[in-house]
């Protein structure tokens, strides 16, 4: 008994440190870019994707051995890191911090894209090219590919250890980390260093990609985003930017996982990153390997907001639109049509919601499908299970989204710029592993089926037109609800928090208080949209909502400009119904928001409309 | 009883002792400025007594009642106004919406802090704005519009312009707007004429002069001394964290530390602080406009 428990642990601990040494070199890539350029890369997720395709092709479509498998996946993914340093980031090294982060969303919008249009969404099998033999070691079993990954590991630590500690460009390197101005004033080449910096981050992502692959035999396109929030969360364990930190967090990672799957289940693996993700943000910011518990200091501050003035829309102009909106039926009756226009208004919905929070309070949230999310399931079962008719069921829904809402983003009002942003994303992922798990009331992975369709005074809305009504007219209530308290002190408050949250507090204003009711009428907005939308869809399930639903929002909400309520929609009609209305773009559509989001940041930081 | 007492306050920064076991005492009306060179604490001090920094040691009294452990919008709330050395305006604010967020303490339902009932309240106010709400706001923004007019033609003219558009000067002067805007008992200026010229630097002098004879106490830091030396009751005197000295202008002036604080000795110094001292022994030879 005691032995089998004992052989089961140590298969365990053997899995774990095999995921954890591909998480420390997902980890230590980010945590070089992080000591570098003082940026979380999201893009790095796509890259490590895009080296577990350039291995499967070269491997099983060209037959090529192994070890030059291995090159040419360091050279591919080296190159990609470069390329999307000095095209992508380097034109915002003077713009805030969170500019060059959002920039490196809009690039793995845009790769991850590409990969599908290429490879198809669908996984790959990506068999391993090593015998199955394992070797009995002490009673331990350890596969062939555990051998490599641990050999990768280990030479990858020390030739980095070398280079850092031994070469001029390591120390180049070193010298831009600790201090970026004084390093440029001593002749170093920062944009030489910066590039270096991509270009081993893409080759380690790229290595981990490559081991991913053959370890669980598949590639496909999604694996990015996981694996770049993974990569995030060791990174965050051993310290942003601690190389060292960041390989000890890869393992710690990859062995809470496996413990953890074995005790609670194989849903539950994607949930651990994500609590430790949240509790190292708010317990330990440093990691645990600091001595001081402080966040790094300042250089993250200051949200994305240009100094501009807001393009005047005349009101007569905006009421027209309304009432264009709310005729079109009459004149219009393609279904096709108004459903993509019924999208467009429920994702307004959420686009204002979203400028609420990041455009006028400042706090750039990347967890708003996880509002969604709620708002949909508390309607579904209240409706299900309590009959509570459909209008009540929205309002009651929306409440208890704002209260939910609100209390899970409690813990990251203590954090900052784009430490929020981190912190939502992973807090959106959260609700979405909860309602995974709990399934005595979400149903678990089967979702809700037979969700019943919207409804008011009894009379159910089942035609295209209908619906498309009913969701306008939730927009211009929510629109209302939402001019309403910009327009009243809070908006001032929240704005003054957005511009400078020291010299707010500094005139008495209680950060959080206010924290929290952006985030609670943000969720009410975000969770009626939610609602809306899963008796539009009658089935939900708990990837309905996934966290790009949110990002797309966001880039909707930078394209309108940030806290423009008339451009969060204008925004959100662009985005959803451009691509539809050229039938072709449809399939491009994530490549589309990529590059509008890249562009905008690059040029038109303030939006189409101007902030407010 | 003394309006505020700092009772050997120090802050530590990882063995640094940026402020060091520094008492003193500001009277109801007073007008106490704290000098000293560059990097005496004097910042940090100011950080301190408005709760942005916690002390590592020490106490902070308001009132006869200890501050420690509150926050920086709870000293607000009870009175400490302060402006920023480098000037925090909110620059994408207007003018006069920068002033009324200096009154934010003062709207009635922003005061029932604490209870999540007090949260839905300032909802529920903010949405329906109850002829109350209305009414206050138009009281305050009356208000910020008398405070800004204090200002002559600086500020009156762009009320309603963003913040960011203001020059470096007249972000200055909102500051000072803004923080008036609290009604404070106690006003913390730090700087307030950095980077003005000697004309603009004489209007702020009569400016505080003005809040002075008004009867406001302020506490000051500032390093043009003839300023200091104009409006000051009594003179704090801080170097490395350290109070050296303390007293009337005058008495400060001609205190040998503060000499030595500011000019070093003969024996540390250079050839030129000998010549210095050769020039003047019982003054300190401040640049004075």
């Amino acid at each position: 008994m005691s032995e089998s428990f004992l052989q089961t642990f140590l298969d365990q601990t053997i899995n774990g440190l095999a995921i954890g040494n591909i998480y420390a070199l997902t980890a230590v890539g980010l945590a070089l870019i992080f000591g570098v350029g003082n940026l979380i890369n999201f893009a790095h997720g796509s890259v490590y994707m895009i080296g577990a395709y350039v291995g499967w092709v070269v491997m099983t479509k060209l037959q090529v051995p192994l070890p030059l498998t291995f090159v040419i996946v360091a050279i591919a993914c080296g190159l990609l890191g470069i390329l999307i340093e000095r095209f992508g980031l380097r034109g915002l090294q003077k713009t805030a911090r969170i500019a060059p982060l959002l920039a490196t969303i809009g690039i793995s919008f845009a790769l991850d894209q590409l990969t599908q249009i290429i490879f198809s969404p669908n996984p790959q099998s990506f068999p391993s090219p090593l015998p199955a033999t394992r070797i009995a070691l002490g009673g331990v079993n350890i596969g062939l590919l555990d051998v490599l990954i641990a050999g990768v590991g280990v030479t990858v630590a020390l030739v980095l250890f070398a280079f850092l500690r031994f070469t001029k460009a390591g120390w180049a390197l070193r010298a831009t980390a600790q201090d970026r101005d004084a390093a440029a004033q001593m002749g170093v080449d920062v944009n030489t260093v910066n590039a270096t910096t991509y270009a081993i981050a893409g080759m380690l992502g790229g290595f981990a990609g490559l081991l991913v692959g053959m370890y669980f035999n598949t590639v496909y396109p999604a694996m990015a985003f996981q694996a770049g929030l993974k990569g995030f969360a060791a990174n965050l364990l051993g310290g942003l930017g601690n190389v060292p930190g960041s390989i000890a967090g890869g393992l710690i990672l990859g062995l809470i996982e496996s413990y953890g799957v074995a005790q609670f289940g194989a849903t539950y693996r994607n949930l651990f990153a994500f609590v430790i993700l949240i509790g190292i943000l708010v317990l330990r910011p440093a990691g645990l390997f600091a001595s001081k518990k402080a966040l790094p200091p300042e250089p993250l501050t200051g949200t994305f907001v240009a100094n501009s003035k807001p393009v005047q829309i005349p009101s007569w102009a905006v009421a027209g639109a309304i009432l264009i909106a709310l005729a079109l039926p009459i004149f219009v009756s393609d279904p096709y049509l108004l459903q993509v226009l019924t999208n467009a208004w429920l994702i307004g919905m959420l686009a204002l919601s979203l400028t609420l929070v990041t455009g006028t309070a400042g706090q750039t949230s990347l967890g708003h499908a996880g509002f969604l999310a709620i708002g949909a399931y508390t309607s579904a079962i209240l409706t299900q299970r309590l009959h509570i008719p459909f209008e009540l069921s929205l309002l009651v829904s929306a409440l208890v989204t704002a209260v939910l809402g609100t209390l899970l983003v409690l813990p990251a009002f203590r954090l900052r710029a784009h430490y929020v942003a981190i912190a939502t994303l992973g807090i959106g992922e959260i609700v979405s592993q909860i309602i995974l798990n709990w399934d005595s009331v979400t149903n678990g992975p089967m979702g809700i089926a037979n969700i019943p369709p919207p409804s008011i005074f009894g009379f159910e809305a089942v035609t295209p037109t209908a619906v498309y009504w009913y969701s306008l007219v939730l927009l211009l209530i929510a629109a209302l609800f939402q001019l309403r308290l910009v327009r009243s002190h809070l908006g001032r408050t929240w704005r003054a928090i957005r511009e400078d949250d020291v010299a707010a507090q500094a005139y008495g204003i209680n950060l959080n208080r206010y924290k929290a009711l952006a985030f609670a009428a943000s969720a009410f907005v975000a969770g009626a949209s939610g609602a809306f939308t899963g008796h539009m869809y009658t089935y939900i399930n708990y990837e309905t909502f996934t966290s790009t639903t949110g990002i797309l929002a966001l880039t909707m909400v930078i394209l309108g400009g940030m806290g423009n309520m008339v451009g969060a929609v204008v925004g959100a009609v662009a985005l959803t119904a451009l691509p539809e209305v050229f039938r072709g773009l449809a399939d491009y559509r994530y490549l589309l928001y990529g590059i509008v989001l890249l562009l905008l940041i690059r040029f038109r930081p303030q939006g189409l409309l101007g902030t407010v | 009883m003394a309006l505020l007492e700092i009772k050997t306050l120090s802050r530590n920064f990882d063995g640094v002792h940026a402020v060091d076991a520094v008492s003193f005492d500001v009277a109801e009306g007073e007008t106490v400025s704290i000098i000293g060179p560059n990097g005496a604490g004097k910042t940090t001090l100011f950080n301190l007594v408005t709760g942005l920094d916690k002390p590592t040691q020490g106490d902070i009294l308001f009132h006869g009642r200890s501050l420690l452990g509150l926050r920086s919008d709870q000293f607000a709330s009870r009175g400490i106004a302060r402006t920023f050395q480098h000037g925090r305006v909110f620059g994408n604010l207007s003018v006069i919406d920068n002033v009324l967020i200096g009154a934010h303490t003062r709207l009635q339902v922003a005061r029932a802090q604490g209870s999540p009932l007090g949260l839905i309240g300032e909802l529920l106010t903010a949405l329906i704005r109850p002829d109350t709400a209305r009414e206050e706001e138009h009281r305050l923004r009356r208000e910020a519009e008398e405070i800004i007019a204090q200002f002559g033609e600086r500020l009156t003219p762009r009320m309603n312009q963003p913040a960011y558009s203001l020059s470096y000067a007249n972000r200055r002067r909102l500051e000072i707007a803004r923080a008036l805007a609290l009604r404070p008992r106690v006003l913390l200026l730090d700087e307030p004429t950095a980077g003005m010229n000697p004309t603009e630097t004489q209007e702020i002098l009569e400016f505080i002069r003005t809040l002075k004879q008004k009867g406001l106490t302020i506490l000051l830091i500032e390093h043009k001394l003839s300023l200091v030396m104009q409006l000051s009751d009594r003179v704090i005197v801080m170097d490395n964290g350290h109070k050296i000295a303390e007293g009337l202008p005058e008495a400060v002036r001609n205190n040998p530390r503060v000499i030595e604080a500011y000019l070093g000795t003969k024996q540390r110094g250079g050839n030129n602080i000998t010549t210095v001292e050769t020039e003047s022994t019982t003054t300190i030879p401040f640049p004075l406009p």
